[in-house]
């Protein structure tokens, strides 16, 4: 039995003011993901990699069309209703990782936690059983800055799955990483992938990253080129 | 959630930081700023109260219509009892008694000759007693140019000017011809202690300062006064305070219906001329550069809270990608900006306010540049401590620290989540 479609997009359509023009980053992309998926979508620069995943992350709402993420129609949502949404459902890692440097790795870690309604027990176990994840226990007091690339990345997927989304959103995040590190990262995402059956979507031309994507969607001028699914085995 | 954000803000130096030195910085020099002004202002006051017209006066209704000619033929006559009620009446009030006199000051040779005459104005004081406050009021220790202060009866104190005009030095005598409270001729033979120096051409230019029981023996004035003066016991005058005793006093039945124009009455600083103005533009002008200071630190202040908020747009865009909303961001930036803005602010006053207890207790010196002032000034400044200056330093450390972060937050809002987002990928 085939796993649920929580993402789904119907002729999505993204238009930029660009002087007196508009410029069309998304043309009427058509796309279903379902959970569990472990997908990518790949282009060259300025293909509307970033600009699909903002809509899919309800950072940004489709100028014609419907985008529905976990059942949610993204360009129906409050800030406050999408803000919920990203809380909840869906996680982020981002390209330069993005930790805050001032506060530990658990600070960084449990942060997505403190705008749910959890105790500080459950908070602990969370953030903790993340960092086993990533394999980073024993640094959760160090601060991003005595960290390496990878650890830094890893402290990112860290804090995308404590809270166990249903979907993690990431953005070129091997493009600052060595080839080893690289390797890593990935491994780490598809092991989680398959343990927690979160669903991953990145946005990369890295063809270190692309060999575990199940599907890669190639974008090209926004719209959709070829979408190519890895058959079983 | 505040855990978080306490944390980050003790551990983000430039959240925190410097963020408060600079708003302790503006608060501590709003106060001393504020205090300063005050007391300079204040200061003039209270020397034109200490020398003429007191906080609060009592006179005869007949020696206040024509004060300034000072008719002591209108004087109060049994003093002693007035002063001895109004000390019942108002005891947290200083009264005490004055005669104010114009008389013609005769400067002999070695034969006994008149050598030259000079209009003179004077005070008499009580300078004896011990519980008197009169000759610091006058500031006359550190006004003596020469000599000392009177040690015994007949010793008066002359201003260097005419000390200077008429080659007079302490140990020299003098005559005072004048009129007494009766009409009749005076004149009074006194022995000079020493030169005074006030720094204010009007007092300068024939001051005499004597005990007021030599004024009372010259002017055949025995138990009588011109005037009987009050002082409040606050720094900065009290307009409604004095008012209110005023009123009272006034308003008693003996004195309210008493058409006797002996009947003493009491007037406040600001009924005398010109002190009503003085007094307004005083306030106008303090209140007027304490808004420039005021207004001027809340600029530097809010853009600090500007800038500081501006350079975490980046983090904005993480906690936004976390699942914050706008709203709780914007929140969190106001409650960090009041939580730094009232730790500055406390430190900032706490460090004014030390600066200006100094100087209220120490006061600055600055005689040497007011030697050919015409103004009726201390040549001491010192800071005034009202109940504003408690709080005077928290208008620009708390408002404009939230104004700036207010500000700054409204870009969150204008900027669209996405942009945002993607300005973290800088």
């Amino acid at each position: 039995m085939e796993n649920p479609i929580i993402v789904t997009l119907e002729k999505v359509t993204k238009r930029f003011p660009a002087g007196k023009t508009q410029f069309t980053a998304l043309n009427k992309i058509e796309l279903t993901f379902r959970k569990g998926e472990f997908s990518g979508l790949v282009g060259p620069s300025g293909s509307g990699k970033t600009t699909l995943l903002n809509i899919i992350g309800s950072l940004d709402c489709p100028s014609e069309g419907v985008a529905t993420v976990l059942g949610k129609n993204i360009s129906s949502l409050s800030h406050k209703e999408s803000a919920e949404l990203r809380n909840y459902g869906i996680g982020f890692i981002f390209q330069t990782y993005n930790l805050l440097p001032v506060y530990n790795v658990y600070d960084n870690v449990e942060f997505a936690l403190l705008l749910q309604k959890l105790s500080g027990s459950q908070r602990k176990k969370a953030v903790m059983d993340a960092l086993e994840w990533v394999g980073l226990a024993d640094r959760a007091k160090s601060k991003p800055s005595t960290l390496s690339g990878g650890e830094c990345q890893r402290v990112a997927i860290a804090r995308a799955m404590v809270k166990k989304p249903a979907l993690v959103l990431a953005d070129e995040p091997s493009a600052n990483l060595d080839s080893q590190n690289s390797h890593m990262i990935v491994q780490t995402m598809k092991r989680l992938n398959k343990e927690l059956n979160t669903t991953f979507i990145f946005s990369t031309h890295d063809e270190k990253v692309m060999q575990y994507l199940d599907r890669i969607i190639y974008l090209k001028d926004g719209m959709v080129e070829r979408d190519e699914r890895k058959s079983e085995g | 959630m505040k855990r978080f954000l306490l944390k980050g803000v003790i551990k983000d130096k430039g959240r925190s930081l410097l963020p408060i030195i600079v708003v302790a910085t503006g608060t501590m020099l709003t106060v001393v700023m504020y205090s300063w002004l005050t007391g300079i202002m204040g200061d003039s006051i209270r020397m034109n109260a200490n020398f003429n017209t007191g906080e609060l006066k009592v006179m005869t209704k007949a020696y206040a219509a024509d004060a300034d000619q000072f008719p002591n033929d209108l004087a109060i006559l049994d003093a002693d009892n007035l002063l001895t009620e109004l000390k019942a009446f108002e005891p947290g009030v200083d009264w005490v008694k004055r005669i104010r006199f114009g008389a013609l000051a005769d400067f002999p040779d070695a034969n006994g000759e008149t050598r030259g005459q000079a209009p003179a104005i004077g005070w008499a004081v009580d300078l004896f007693s011990k519980e008197s406050k009169e000759a610091g009021r006058f500031n006359l220790q550190e006004s003596i140019v020469k000599g000392g202060m009177p040690a015994n009866a007949g010793e008066v104190l002359i201003s260097d000017e005419l000390a200077r005009r008429f080659d007079i030095k302490p140990g020299d005598t003098f005559t005072l011809f004048g009129s007494t409270m009766d009409g009749g001729f005076a004149f009074y033979n006194l022995k000079v202690s020493g030169t005074l120096l006030f720094g204010a051409t009007g007092l300068d230019r024939g001051a005499i300062v004597m005990d007021i029981a030599d004024a009372q023996k010259a002017f055949g004035m025995e138990g009588a006064c011109s005037e009987i003066l009050g002082f409040l016991p606050d720094t900065y005058f009290n307009s409604e305070k004095a008012l209110a005793i005023k009123t009272r006093f006034n308003s008693q039945p003996t004195l309210a219906q008493n058409e006797d124009e002996f009947a003493p009455v009491m007037i406040t600083l600001r009924d005398q001329a010109g002190m009503a103005e003085m007094v307004d533009y005083t306030d106008f002008v303090s209140g007027l550069m304490v808004f420039i200071f005021v207004s001027a630190m809340a600029i530097v202040l809010w853009n600090g809270g500007l800038l500081g908020a501006l350079r975490r747009y980046s983090e904005f865009g993480i906690r936004l990608a976390m699942g914050e909303s706008k709203g709780h961001i914007y929140k969190t930036l106001l409650f960090e900006a009041l939580l730094i803005g009232t730790i500055g602010s406390i430190f900032g006053t706490v460090i004014g306010y030390s600066i200006v207890l100094y100087i209220n207790i120490h006061g600055v010196d600055m005689s040497g540049m007011m030697q050919n002032s015409t103004m009726v000034m201390p040549s001491v400044m010192r800071t005034a401590i009202t109940p504003t200056t408690y709080y005077i330093g928290f208008i620009p450390g708390i408002f404009s620290v939230i104004l700036g972060n207010a500000l700054a937050g409204i870009g969150i809002y204008k900027r669209e989540t996405a942009r945002l987002f993607n300005e973290l990928e800088v």
